[in-house]
């Protein structure tokens, strides 16, 4: 077992990150102006990259049947393509399936004892192989927080390979949970706890959108160099994922221009870079219609809406 | 590793910043309102020069003429001189509360006006559209609030003494940031009574000539600040005039010290803001990512066309060739072109003498067998341009580690130990700004200490605030402008017991 020490020589090594610095440069992103063809361009992007999400006590088959005919035709108009997944609970995967295989849409399952992490590795491996034999494509897990905030990074790093062999040839999304790390510094050691164990194309993801503060321009930042320095030293391409409050597309977009900025054009596509959202979607369908017919739609006339008058 | 059919590719390990998602054009589209000819400003009227000379203000975007401009002499100078002389006994006895409220005016004014003047500024200047507007202008602006604040409490900035104000004070004012240095001078000098002549720089007179526009609607009396334009000869007339009680002038080291030359034995004051060339040193334990982007925000905002720019990176020998590296990646994502697009993070050189003069200094580099490096960028074909640089393998002796470029050109120097920073950074005729980067903040503080630099910015760079005095050491100048340092730069300071 490490103790802390272990965490100041992983950020020794790593390099440590400055707060105001990262903030500084993001606040860039979001002073891009993006127009006409690029902003088509990035809207529809953006759309390739949402996992739609319904995480909630309250999700039922039909509730997650409506979400996946969502996600496999977001609009009428059928230039608008379909989403990279949907993203539910286990016990929804099956039904999830149903509608989705076959399909280009991914079936993404979050486990390990989603959000918090907090049941014995057994179970929570029980979950994601259960989750994976029911037909999930994708594995959103959490990292133990606990571990990593009490200096085991060995064990929060045994148990994400744990969770990578339970998956077998499923994706696997690493939620670092920044939100309960709490400083880029931490957030960017654990970045590289989880990358090193990682396949190419697995993710690295922010958060649960279960806490108070989820995807931030800054810990997408922090993340995104995190991929790129990894990338320059080992060659693995590493997947990112910010997640949980993302509500709008012009918010999507400054996250798009990080990354084109950040790490390059090979991680403008869906196998690099996703969104974990749902109201998300219906904003950038509305920017997309008002692209096309220079009019904002009522947002009633968009289906699964949840703004209405 | 764990699933064998997902290992690592071979692949080149290179970013790629492609066309894949290219920015459109997205040109800032209000207008600036620039007048086809103008006048100088002269006890708050607009004259016609005496000179019967005009010259043209061209736009470095694309070199077309934006407004043609008075050219004022000698006598125009002294017209200006007498008005502002006139000006000064009422305005001087002013209550500071009444003083303050002209300077709120103003400040509120800009801030109304903000667009339209950067936009302005942009066209006439040549820096992206989204420096103007996020900087300059927001900045301005705070200059005259932070004095307007100053102009009821000058009995409080040295307790039990009182701040005289001097009389009429001339200002010669660069390009570089035309309203910007406009703001830094007129604040306080208004706000502690006085009252002034100030000529912009040749290049960029237009934005000073708007601001006209905005001390008529202000209400400010007449006389209280007069605007001249014109190149040398009319900055030696403001300067010489014997009207004038101080003179405060910002631009080159050489100018400034021909200005002292002439003034010494006259009686006026002077301060000086002049050149740099500041180091930027980044210790091996400094957030890399964070201090490459200090890096890059310290010589290639405005182009490089700022005097405490950090055009020196001495960096630990260490970390050298990961500095290097996270640089060049970093500078494939900047725009140059442009100014007026949104998008642009570096715009146009000013001048065709200033771009010469990059050149210049460029092929003096080459020539001296530093390494250059240039990311490949198209540049618009007209309208002076030149792409963001950095040389490599620069050693101390080198020219571009000496001289000021004023463009957008890093020159790269290592070093070992802090001694040795400190030796490298001092070793300079200049002494305006220095950047420290490192985790460790005892370091911070014994470099600080040990830098012979005005300003020292710690993990960041090119920060400013209208509270804080900004000034050089050595060849960088005297006096400070800013912060309640920057008042007794204008007054005379008097202790009545």
């Amino acid at each position: 077992m490490r103790n802390s020490l272990g965490l100041r020589s992983l950020i020794e090594e790593i390099g440590g990150v400055d707060q105001v610095g990262i903030d500084e440069r993001v606040a860039k992103y979001a002073t891009r102006s993006i127009k006409k063809h690029a902003k088509v361009f990035g809207l529809k992007l953006a759309t390739t990259m949402v996992d739609l999400t319904t995480l909630e006590g309250k999700d039922t088959p039909g509730k997650v049947a409506s979400l996946c005919q969502k996600a496999l035709r977001p609009h009428d108009d059928s230039d608008i393509p379909p989403t990279a997944a949907v993203c539910v609970y286990p016990a929804m995967v099956k039904h999830a399936a149903k509608l989705l295989k076959g399909t280009s849409v991914k079936i993404a399952s979050v486990a390990t004892a989603f959000p918090s992490g907090q049941s014995s590795l057994k179970i929570r491996l029980a979950e994601v192989r259960a989750a994976v034999s029911d037909g999930a494509d994708e594995i959103d897990m959490v990292i133990n927080r606990g571990a990593f905030l009490a200096g085991e990074l060995a064990r929060v790093q045994d148990e994400i390979s744990a969770v990578l062999e339970a998956c077998g040839e499923a994706t696997l999304k690493v939620i670092l949970e920044t939100s309960e790390l709490e400083t880029y510094d931490n957030i960017r050691a654990a970045s590289f706890l989880a990358m090193r164990v990682l396949r190419p194309g697995d993710f690295i993801k922010t958060s649960t959108g279960k806490t108070s503060a989820n995807a931030t321009l800054g810990n997408n930042q922090v993340m995104l160099e995190a991929i790129r320095d990894h990338f320059l030293a080992t060659g693995v391409e590493i997947a990112m994922k910010p997640a949980g409050g993302i509500r709008t597309a012009k918010e999507a977009l400054h996250f798009l221009v990080a990354v084109k900025e950040t790490l390059g054009d090979a991680w403008l596509n869906q196998d690099r870079y996703r969104f974990g959202a749902s109201a998300l979607l219906n904003d950038l369908v509305r920017q997309m219609v008002k692209e096309k017919t220079g009019v904002y739609q009522a947002p009633y006339t968009f289906s699964e809406s949840t703004t209405a008058y | 590793m764990h699933s064998p059919k997902r290992t690592a590719r071979p692949v080149a390990r290179e970013l790629l910043f492609g066309n894949l998602w290219e920015y459109d054009a997205a040109p800032e589209s209000s207008p600036a309102f620039i007048d086809a000819s103008y006048g100088l400003f002269i006890g708050g009227k607009w004259v016609a020069p005496k000179t019967r000379k005009t010259f043209y203000s061209i736009s470095p975007r694309n070199e077309e003429k934006l407004s043609e401009i008075a050219l004022a002499g000698a006598a125009d100078v002294d017209a200006a001189y007498q008005a502002a002389a006139k000006a000064f006994p009422a305005w001087s006895k002013l209550p500071g509360s009444e003083r303050a409220k002209y300077l709120f005016r103003i400040a509120r004014l800009l801030q109304d006006r903000a667009r339209e003047f950067a936009v302005a500024e942009t066209l006439d200047g040549g820096k992206p559209i989204k420096e103007s507007r996020d900087f300059d202008l927001p900045m301005a602006a705070a200059h005259f609030f932070y004095h307007a604040g100053w102009a009821d409490k000058l009995n409080y900035v040295t307790p039990g003494r009182v701040l005289e104000p001097l009389g009429v004070v001339g200002q010669v004012i660069p390009w570089n940031f035309p309203l910007l240095m406009l703001a830094w001078k007129l604040a306080p000098a208004l706000a502690t009574g006085n009252t002034v002549v100030i000529k912009p720089a040749e290049t960029t007179s237009i934005t000073a000539l708007k601001f006209a526009s905005i001390l008529q609607d202000a209400g400010l009396p007449p006389g209280v600040i007069n605007i001249v334009t014109g190149a040398g000869d009319t900055g030696a007339a403001v300067v010489n005039h014997p009207l004038a009680a101080k003179i405060a002038f910002t631009g080159s080291t050489a100018v400034g010290k021909s200005i002292q030359r002439a003034l010494a034995g006259t009686g006026k004051r002077l301060t000086l803001e002049l050149g740099g060339k500041a180091a930027n040193i980044v210790f091996e334990d400094a957030p890399i990512d964070q201090a490459v982007e200090g890096i890059i925000n310290g010589i290639f905002f405005n182009q490089g066309h700022v005097c405490c720019a950090g055009s020196r990176l001495l960096v630990q020998e260490s970390i050298a060739n990961q500095v290097l590296s996270k640089l060049k990646i970093r500078m494939k994502s900047l725009r140059t072109g442009d100014p007026l697009d949104k998008n642009t993070d570096v715009g146009a050189i000013n001048s065709r003498a200033q771009l010469d003069r990059i050149h210049e200094l460029v092929a003096s580099g080459v020539a001296e067998g530093a390494e250059l490096y240039q990311p490949v960028c198209e540049l618009p074909h007209k309208g002076f341009y030149f792409p963001p640089t950095l040389f490599s393998k620069v050693s101390q002796s080198h020219r571009i580690a000496r001289d000021e470029i004023f463009g957008p050109v890093l020159s790269i120097l290592t070093f070992r130990t802090p001694e040795e920073a400190i030796e490298k950074a001092n070793n300079t005729h200049y002494g305006l700004s220095a950047g420290v980067w490192t985790d460790k903040g005892s370091l911070i503080l014994k470099m600080s200490n040990e830098l012979k630099a005005g300003v020292v910015w710690a993990n960041s760079y090119n920060k400013f605030d209208p509270s804080s005095p900004f000034g050089g050491y050595k060849e960088s100048g005297f006096g400070r402008e800013g912060g309640k340092q920057g008042l007794l730069d204008y007054a005379k300071l008097k202790a009545t017991f």
